[in-house]
């Protein structure tokens, strides 16, 4: 029964509350944003810097934590998210972004220079960190089956590359080369292929029923409007040679996996429910072996 | 080295809420909140079908997963094993609530009382500012632990250093006590029983046990 508090606590796996679109913010914009920044030290690489790119995507990661700061019973105490380094990925989440910051503004404040070069591959490579934290705080989440599941941890980096890619390709100043539509399309079946083993590893494992539902009612419209779409469509661009197809493939890639991380985070996030392996069978002086979850 | 446990025996508990009402006075918990529960839950297909009353709450897990990843060492776990949460640190990001695979943790965001906004005397007196915006979850009646603890008492024994909740159990399902100390209640009941602890993939060495058979013999 829900009680007027919205809570809703019964025997069977429930959708957790705790954490709600605000959190799922943090996902997107941290995600995306660290994709374009890693794209961004690339370029930098290359030697083709892209000034928008650091700028889009240290915003993407400051949307990421404006949004956790939102979600927080106590802002105020922000700060005291630093305190548990040893243990806790939100910590360190939080300490990778000072360097994400710190080397991402230097680039965008000292562009075309070679300070400014190099402190954007750094903010790249911060920003691969913060990616990272990212992945291993969903798999620290041990209450939710769908978030702590193993198979769902290579899904977050490549998935936040591939909107980065996608973003990144939207921006006029990036060229769209071939490689560079390559590399989104080859990112994309990279992606799908981890959808499908997470998705199947949920089925394998038990996964809450619900949970399971959820995420099946998205599984094929993702990957026909998040990747074979935006596959089609780099397609079409290479043989247009237009950048018309490139902006809806980039924005589709991307897109996709916004929705699919909101999905994930507040809709296909049920608890594990309470398992009794083995209960009393009262006036018989019996037991019986269960299997339920 | 002390570790409190608790041990609930299936086979006595008949599900009539008492431990949870009685939780609820203790801590003057807010409506919505119940750091002690008893589910219902039925079990077995028809027509072989069974109720299973089931005492929950926080398992005070030695490898406490809502300990591991606090952002911000709110949660900690004190000497004698109770997992506890310090409001003045807490920042509410309910990291430590989907980290718990026995959803035992709370977070209320607005002051509500039983009949709304006005509290009642009790609820007045007893009201805690600090807890609301942050993580809540069971104690063990830490506080009634210390404070009979600090005079020889000892929890699961006498009532005066023991959980409310185990205190008030109509059917001495709920047995409270030093998991490390083998004269202890919980102690000598889990010996002279078969148990399991909920969740054992999650490997936080959980510190509540279920009995569900006095028969060893069960065990096979």
């Amino acid at each position: 029964m829900k009680n007027r508090y919205g809570l809703k606590r019964g025997p069977h796996p429930r959708l957790q509350s705790f954490w709600d679109a605000r959190a799922a913010g943090n996902f997107i914009g941290g995600g995306t944003g660290t994709g374009l920044l890693i794209i961004a030290a690339l370029l930098s690489v290359l030697g083709e810097p892209v000034p928008a790119l650091p700028i889009l995507g240290l915003a993407g990661v400051a949307f990421g934590l404006i949004m956790v700061g939102l979600e927080i019973g106590r802002p105020w105490r922000a700060i005291n998210v630093l305190f548990n380094p040893g243990t806790s990925w939100m910590t360190r989440e939080a300490y990778v972004a000072i360097p994400v910051f710190l080397f991402g503004g230097t680039g965008i404040l000292f562009d075309g220079t070679v300070l400014g070069n190099n402190a954007i591959v750094l903010a790249g490579v911060s920003a691969a960190g913060y990616l990272y934290c990212q992945m291993k705080m969903l798999e620290a989440a041990k209450g939710i089956p769908s978030w702590c599941e193993p198979a769902l941890k290579a899904y977050i980096p490549v998935t936040g590359m591939a909107e980065g890619l996608g973003i990144a390709l939207c921006v006029p100043a990036v060229n769209a080369s071939s490689i560079a539509l390559s590399a989104l399309a080859l990112l994309l079946l990279l992606r799908a292929f981890l959808w499908f083993r997470y998705v199947a590893a949920l089925h394998r494992k038990g996964a809450p029923a619900k949970t399971c539902a959820v995420i099946d009612a998205v599984r094929w419209p993702y990957v026909l409007l998040g990747h074979l779409l935006p596959i089609l469509l780099l397609w079409l661009a290479l043989l247009l040679s237009s950048s018309v197809p490139v902006v809806l493939a980039g924005l589709l890639a991307a897109s996709a996996g916004w929705y699919v991380k909101i999905v994930i985070i507040t809709r296909a996030a049920q608890t594990r429910g309470f398992a009794i392996p083995r209960t009393p069978i009262r006036g018989r002086g019996e037991s019986r072996v269960l299997n339920n979850r | 080295m002390t570790r409190y446990v608790m041990v609930a025996d299936l086979q006595r508990c008949v599900g009539c809420q008492t431990c949870t009402a009685a939780c609820k006075s203790a801590n003057a918990t807010l409506p919505g909140v119940q750091w002690r529960r008893v589910m219902d839950i039925e079990v077995g297909e028809y027509p072989d079908v069974q109720r299973v009353y089931l005492p929950t709450g926080c398992q005070h897990c030695a490898d406490a997963p809502c300990e591991t990843v606090c952002p911000t060492k709110a949660t900690y776990t004190r000497d004698d094993g109770i997992v506890m949460v310090n409001y003045d640190r807490c920042i509410g990001c309910g990291y430590c609530a989907v980290a718990c695979p026995y959803d035992a943790r709370y977070k209320v965001d607005e002051k509500n009382f039983a009949y709304g906004e006005e509290p009642m005397p009790h609820e007045e007196q007893r009201f805690n500012e600090k807890m609301i915006g942050v993580m809540q979850k069971c104690t063990f009646c830490a506080d009634v632990i210390d404070a009979g603890t600090a005079k020889g008492l000892t929890p699961g024994v006498d009532p005066e250093a023991t959980p409310a909740c185990v205190n008030s159990c109509i059917s001495g399902a709920l047995i409270f006590g030093d998991g490390e100390d083998p004269d202890s209640p919980a102690s000598q009941a889990l010996e002279k029983s078969e148990s399991f602890r909920m969740h054992e993939d999650a490997e936080t060495d959980s510190g509540f046990y279920y009995i569900w058979s006095n028969n060893p013999e069960d065990a096979g």
